[in-house]
């Protein structure tokens, strides 16, 4: 009906919709977790010793290895995107997959993290257990939950790029890399707040 | 790069043409249920807002019934009462704080916004800036489809071991996190979390919605500076909602924590409960997280129901609105307050009264934009050529409600005064002239307006007068009698007000707001059957029933998937009324027409003349 219309136009900013709409959607993201260092730098200033005590108990070698993993991955979707664009079907899966990959292994590592917390005893309802804990795991939890997040519809982008003419959507890819990159931007405020500032 | 990407950009749209030109095909669950058409949604928004309205309708009638009558049997139905609600008719103390916590909840999380936000922002939008649809039908779509889930949850409390949430609709810590169960034990406060947190994931996935659609999909010739305040006021709305929501669920995630897994982020020191857990946390943290969020949230509740009773206004009073620009200058600069307000909901807490002063004058200063709005709707009134429709009649209560409402709250934005009314029913009073007598008749307004583009047919104006009449004198008659309440010292949320010796004498104003709350419930009715009975029988509504300016009135009487079936193209803003020099004294948006302004007066010239335009 509307095909003979003009009302479905250009979008009239210049930027697909899906990704301004992925842009507003960041923004509140952002706000997310801005929540949760408001919270951590008001409990970390009336619980300091506890604060300090654990994270010395953290292995920062682990969160760094981390870090490169998130910012290989994050490089190797902007090469994905890149790729795809040129319609270079094989680089785009080969990228893609990188990408993905690199999810993995920073979930492996994280649970290995994870478990180690466990054996320490440092679980919510665990005796070891402190405010500060409380954070690791409501950080790097939800953070690891956005990892997962991106990992599916990348893993979905994969697949469907087997099918006839590869992937049709590139502005879909670049929408997610905006994603994936802010996933990487939050991962490298986390690290330092809860791994390195000893105080 | 972005060639390419326009081009695909393009493509995509290209296929999403396509689906539109064979929407007669689609099956009916698509159609009605799982539709991606933003006025269905809208409809889905309005039907499920309409049915939580009687439920939390229905909670605070109970409340109402035990605070004139405490500890008689519910007439009617008390018997009928579950065991866990009622013995012998009369309501439990535990089910009463049940029934506010759910009261306040659904009317806020699954009535208001929803309305406000939901309903108006998917029908409004699109077809206010001339488009066929939202910038992501598909997102749209799944908006809506996360509340009934979200509120079945927070009804499922009832299942539960210690029934629905009981620590109020701000469900402060301690009350909320330390419930005194096993760790993963579901209680009502955590079902509440879980159903507020994906409310706010829903209004979130609509406000980035509406973002990209005010940019991206405005009709030819539409600036910004010619939308309608109705957009302008959603669109601003949605900018709150993507930057406060998020706060709030962050603090529901923590809540959600120390609820269930107990951790200790609200938690103090040396609480003494009967569970174990590590301390460290504190409780006036939460509500600072709450009401970052909280206050901006009452401007989502108010500032789209201001738009549209600007633009109903500017309709029934035949006249340009008066200031439009300094009309979006206003609701941004309440938007952009709300967000450094919070801390006059926390003047009692505990917080540093240093603070409190801070929070005191940014408060008072939000009466200022405040006030310019409600000037410049008595300044569109002024000499307008009025016409007592219902959608006006709800809109001039609207603002009269709304004034009252505002002074109350500088009353308390003056902490000193705060002091002794704080967790009054001045507060009761306050919250109910600002979101029934401001929100609830903007919406009623808004439906009354927009009823005839919804559903091709025109609302029995009678009947609507009626329902009016009857609202707005019971209103009055239930809410204000409770600001003496509160100066009187009446307690919020207490259960029997006869335990207080110095309460013993309000008796008999409880009574009256109590019969007053019984006829403004059932007053109801009368919408709900107006609305019903008009799909039916009413009048077939022309294209332009209101004879009014803005773009969805160039839609046809019942615009289809798509909406338009025109080119749409702007030609000038959209409170063109009473133009010299033309017959009509309105002059829609889409009409083609060449003007020229002298003195903030629109004249219109003949096309040629064009080129003389002077200032
Ligand atoms: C002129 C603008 C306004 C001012 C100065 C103002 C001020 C205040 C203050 C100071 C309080 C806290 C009182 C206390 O708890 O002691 C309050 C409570 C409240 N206000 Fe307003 N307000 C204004 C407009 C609104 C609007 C437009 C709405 C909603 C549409 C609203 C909704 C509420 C609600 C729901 C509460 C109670 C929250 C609770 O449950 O504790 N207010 N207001
Ligand atoms: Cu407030």
């Amino acid at each position: 009906m509307s095909s003979a219309l003009n009302l479905s136009h250009e979008p009239v900013t210049k930027i697909a919709s899906g990704k301004l709409t992925m842009w507003a959607f960041l923004a509140s993201e952002l706000m997310f977790f801005s929540g949760f260092f408001g919270a951590f730098i008001v409990l970390r200033n009336s619980n300091y010793e506890v604060f300090k005590a654990g994270s010395e108990q953290l292995s920062w070698v682990l969160a760094l290895v981390n870090t490169f993993i998130l910012i290989g991955s994050s490089l190797t979707m902007a090469l994905a995107i890149y790729h795809l664009e040129r319609q270079n079907t094989k680089l785009f899966r080969a990228f893609m997959g990188l990408s993905i990959l690199g999810g993995f292994g920073f979930l492996i590592v994280k649970y290995f993290e994870y478990s180690a917390k466990y054996h320490h005893h440092l679980f919510p309802g665990q005796e070891e257990h402190t405010i500060f804990f409380s954070f690791y795991f409501l950080m790097t939890g939800f953070h690891a939950m956005h990892v997962i997040g991106g990992m599916i519809p990348m893993a979905y982008m994969l697949f469907r790029s087997y099918g006839k003419g590869g992937y049709p959507y590139p502005v879909k890819v670049e929408t997610l890399g905006l994603y994936w990159h802010f996933v990487d931007l939050m991962w490298i405020f986390i690290f330092p707040a809860l791994y390195l500032i000893f105080p | 790069m972005s060639t390419s990407t326009l081009q695909h950009g393009s493509a995509a749209e290209h296929g999403h043409d396509h689906e539109h030109g064979h929407h007669h095909d689609l099956p009916w669950y698509r159609k009605y249920v799982f539709s991606t058409d933003h006025k269905v949604i809208s409809k889905q928004f309005m039907l499920s807002s309409l049915f939580f309205l009687f439920v939390g309708g229905a909670f605070a009638l109970f409340i109402r019934w035990q605070l004139a009558y405490p500890g008689q049997a519910i007439p009617i139905i008390g018997d009928i009462l579950p065991a866990s609600w009622a013995t012998n008719g009369v309501i439990s103390p535990e089910f009463y704080a049940q029934l506010l916590t759910m009261h306040g909840s659904i009317m806020i999380f699954f009535v208001i916004i929803p309305f406000a936000v939901g309903m108006f922002g998917n029908f409004c939008i699109p077809l206010m800036i001339g488009t066929d649809d939202m910038a992501l039908p598909k997102l749209n779509m799944w908006s809506f489809w996360l509340v009934p889930p979200a509120g079945l949850i927070m009804m499922a409390g009832f299942f539960t071991e210690t029934g629905y949430a009981a620590a109020g609709w701000t469900s402060y810590p301690p009350l909320s996190a330390q419930t005194g169960l096993a760790k993963f034990t579901i209680s009502g406060q955590t079902l509440w979390t879980i159903s507020v947190f994906l409310v706010g994931f829903s209004s979130i996935m609509g406000a980035v919605n509406y973002v990209a659609t005010v940019l991206n999909k405005r009709a030819k010739g539409m600036k910004l500076f010619d939308m309608p305040l109705t957009v302008w006021a959603l669109f601003i709305t949605a900018i709150i909602i993507t930057l406060g929501t998020p706060v709030l669920a962050a603090g529901l995630a923590m809540l959600f924590m120390d609820n269930f897994l107990h951790t200790s982020f609200f938690l103090p020191d040396n609480l003494v409960t009967n569970s174990k857990y590590f301390g460290g946390g504190q409780p006036i943290l939460f509500q600072h997280v709450f009401w970052f969020y909280s206050h901006p949230a009452v401007y989502i509740m108010i500032l789209p129901l201001m738009g549209i009773v600007s633009d109903v206004m500017a309709t029934f009073s035949r006249k340009p609105i008066y200031g439009y620009k300094a009309m979006v200058f206003a609701i941004a600069g309440i938007a952009f307050l709300g967000f450094i307000v919070w801390g006059h909901h926390m003047f009692q807490s505990g917080m540093n009264p240093l603070l409190g002063t801070t929070f005191m004058l940014s408060t008072i200063v939000i009466a200022v934009p405040s006030s310019i709005k409600v000037f410049n709707w008595l300044g569109t009134l002024w000499r307008g050529n009025i016409q007592f429709s219902s959608a006006m009649l709800n809109a001039l209560a609207f603002v009269s409600m709304f004034i009252i409402g505002g002074l109350s709250g500088v009353f308390m934005a003056s902490a000193p005064v705060d002091i002794y009314i704080h967790d009054t029913y001045f507060i009761v009073a306050h919250i109910h002239y600002v979101l029934f007598g401001g929100s609830l008749f903007g919406i009623f307004a808004g439906i009354y307006y927009w009823y005839p583009k919804m559903f091709g047919k025109m609302l029995n104006e009678t009947w609507g007068r009626r329902h009016f009449f009857w609202t707005f004198v019971t209103f009055n008659l239930t809410f204000f009698p409770m600001h003496i309440l509160g100066i009187g010292g009446h307690m919020r949320r207490i259960y029997d007000p006869n335990v207080y010796d110095f309460l013993k004498g309000l008796g008999g104003i409880n009574e009256t707001v109590t019969i007053g709350a019984i006829a403004l419930g059932f007053s109801q009715l009368i919408l709900v059957g107006n609305i019903l009975w008009s799909m039916k029988w009413g009048k077939k509504a022309p294209r332009n029933p209101w004879k009014a300016n803005t773009l969805e009135w160039a839609a046809p009487e019942h615009p289809g998937h798509g909406n338009f079936d025109m080119d749409i193209t702007v030609y000038r803003g959209p409170y063109e009324f009473g133009v010299e020099g033309r017959q009509d004294d309105y002059w829609p948006q889409w009409e083609k027409g060449a003007s020229v302004t002298v003195h903030h007066h629109t004249i219109a010239v003949a096309d040629d003349t064009k080129t003389f335009g002077a200032h």
